[in-house]
C-alpha cells in the first residue's frame, strides 16, 4: 500500500536517538502487520536508506513484536489515504477478552463501498492480495474493491 | 557494448546493499528482541518447545503452500496461501526463538556459511529431528481434506495460543498475541468450509465424511500432553495441551452439530512404543515432504539468495 508512510500504517512504533561511546545512533523500532508479513525486510531496507540520506549514517532498526499490530493504528490521514485510492479502511479493532469466538455466519457488517457508498456489498474472500487486506463486491455498482482489515 | 550504455549496469553491482529489495543479507527476526530464558526454565527445554510449535507452524505451512495454483477458485488459493504465510512467518519466529535459547540445536554448517539459524532448523535437521504433530505432515487429498486438516489443527493452535499470550516467556507471549488474531481467521475459514461441504452437494458431503475419518485419528495428538510440555507449563512457560481439550471439543462439536456430521467414533492413531510426532517418530510423509523443502538449500549450504 504505497499511499501509506510507514508512520500512518502504524508500523513505525518509535524513533530514538542513543548514545554510545562512538557518538549518535539513530535507533527506528517497527513492528509487523501480520507475522508473516514478508514487506519487513523492505520496510527495514527503506528506512536504512532514507535515514542514511538524511545525513544520520549510525541507523539501527529494531523489531518490536510485543504488544501486537492493531488496525486501530493506521492514522486518519492513513485512512483518508486508503479512502482517496479506493480501498476500505477499517473499522475498529474486536476486542477479545477469553476465548475467541467461531464465525461460521457471514463476518461482521460488510463495509460501504469505498467507490459509490453504497452499503450493498458482498464478501468475496477474507484472504486478499496481502495478508492484511479483505475482498469485497459491490452489489450496486458492481465493482471489487480491497478492505484492510480490523485485527 | 560502448561505454555509455555499459553504464546501464554500473548500479547493478557494489555500492550499498541496502539497494536490493531485501538486502544482500538476512535479516535477524529478532532483531533488538530480548531472548533472555526466564528464571528456573532450562533453555534446552526452552528450545526443545519452541521446536515443538514452530514445526507443526512450518510442516502445516509447507502442505498448505502446496496447494498454490490448484484450489477450486481464485478466492481459496490465495487464502489458502495468506494462511500459509501466516504459518511460516510464526515458525520463523519460533525456530528463531529456540536457537536464540538453546544455540545447540541449530544444524553445524560449513564454515561462512550466510544461513541464519531459524533456516538451518528448517532445511538442515533431519526428519527425526522434527517435533511436529503427524496431523500436519500427511499428504493433502481433496478440498475437503484441507478444510478438515485447518480445521482440527487451527481449533487447537488458537486454544494453545490464547493461553501462551500469558507466557512468562517475552517472546512466545508476543508470538501467540499476534498469532491469536491470525489463527481465528483460518479456524473461521475452515469451520465455514467444513458446514458449506456438509451441507452442499452429495457428493461434497461424501469427500467430507472421508476427509473427517481419514484425519480424526491424528486429532488427539493435538491434545495429548507430551512430558515437556507439563514441564514447560508448571514453569508458567508453555501450555498443558491436555487443558486445550475441553475448549477444543466444544468448538469441534458445535461445527459438527450444526453440520449434522456425526462426531467420529475413530480411535487415535497410536505411537510407536508410546512416542509420536512430538517425540520425532513421523510416517514415512515427513520424508518426502522434507526432501522436496529442502532439496535446494542442502544443495547449496553457502548459497545466497
Amino acid at each position: 500500500m504505497p499511499m501509506l508512510t510507514l508512520a500512518d500504517l502504524g508500523v513505525l512504533r518509535g524513533v530514538e536517538v542513543e548514545r554510545d561511546a562512538d557518538g549518535e545512533v539513530v535507533v527506528a523500532s517497527i513492528t509487523p502487520t501480520y507475522t508473516g508479513c514478508p514487506a519487513m525486510a523492505t520496510m527495514r531496507d527503506d528506512l536504512v536508506h532514507r535515514l542514511r540520506d538524511a545525513g544520520f549514517d549510525r541507523v539501527e532498526v529494531r523489531v518490536v513484536l510485543d504488544p501486537p499490530w492493531s488496525s486501530d493504528w493506521i492514522s486518519e490521514r492513513g485512512r483518508a489515504a486508503l479512502r482517496a485510492a479506493g480501498l476500505s479502511a477499517p473499522g475498529p479493532a474486536p476486542r477479545r477478552p477469553g476465548p475467541v469466538l467461531l464465525t461460521l455466519g457471514p463476518p461482521r457488517p460488510a463495509p460501504p463501498c469505498p467507490r459509490c457508498g453504497s452499503a450493498a456489498t458482498r464478501l468475496t474472500s477474507e484472504f486478499g492480495a496481502t495478508a492484511c487486506k479483505a475482498l469485497y463486491r459491490c452489489t450496486a455498482c458492481l465493482e471489487p474493491f480491497e478492505h484492510v482489515k480490523e485485527i | 557494448m560502448s561505454d555509455e550504455h555499459g553504464s546501464v549496469f554500473d548500479g547493478l553491482l557494489g555500492g550499498d546493499s541496502s539497494q536490493w529489495a531485501f538486502g544482500t543479507d538476512f535479516e535477524d527476526p529478532l532483531a533488538g528482541v530480548d531472548t533472555t530464558t526466564p528464571d528456573g526454565v532450562d533453555p534446552a527445554e526452552l528450545a526443545a518447545y519452541c521446536l515443538m510449535l514452530g514445526d507443526d507452524a512450518l510442516i502445516m505451512s509447507q502442505r498448505l503452500s502446496e496447494w498454490c495454483s490448484r484450489a477450486p477458485d481464485l478466492e481459496e488459493d490465495i487464502a489458502l496461501a495468506n494462511m500459509a504465510l501466516d504459518l511460516l512467518g510464526q515458525a520463523r519466529l519460533l525456530l528463531a526463538r529456540a536457537a536464540a535459547a538453546d544455540p545447540a540445536v541449530v544444524p553445524a554448517l560449513p564454515e561462512g556459511s550466510p544461513v541464519p539459524p531459524e533456516d538451518a532448523l528448517a532445511f538442515f535437521r533431519d526428519d527425526r529431528d522434527f517435533r511436529n504433530v503427524r496431523l500436519a505432515e500427511v499428504p493433502n487429498g481433496d478440498f475437503a481434506h484441507v478444510v478438515v486438516r485447518l480445521l482440527l489443527f487451527s481449533t487447537a493452535r488458537l486454544a494453545l495460543l490464547e493461553r501462551l499470550r500469558t507466557s512468562r516467556d517475552h517472546v512466545l507471549a508476543a508470538v501467540a498475541g499476534k498469532g491469536v488474531k491470525e489463527v481465528a481467521y483460518h479456524r473461521d475459514w475452515a469451520g465455514r468450509w467444513f458446514l458449506t461441504l456438509a451441507q452442499g452437494t452429495e457428493e461434497s458431503h461424501r469427500r467430507l465424511l472421508a476427509a473427517l475419518d481419514a484425519l480424526w485419528p491424528l486429532q488427539g495428538e493435538l491434545v495429548a500432553a507430551h512430558p515437556l510440555e507439563r514441564s514447560l507449563a508448571g514453569a508458567g512457560v508453555g501450555v498443558d495441551p491436555a487443558e486445550l481439550r475441553q475448549e477444543v471439543d466444544a468448538v469441534l462439536d458445535q461445527v459438527l452439530t450444526v453440520s449434522g456430521v456425526p462426531r467420529p467414533g475413530r480411535a487415535p492413531l497410536a505411537g510407536v512404543g508410546g512416542r509420536t510426532g512430538r517425540d520425532g517418530l513421523h510416517t514415512e510423509a515427513l520424508s518426502l515432504l522434507l526432501a522436496e523443502m529442502q532439496v535446494v538449500a542442502r544443495a547449496h549450504p553457502s548459497g545466497r539468495w
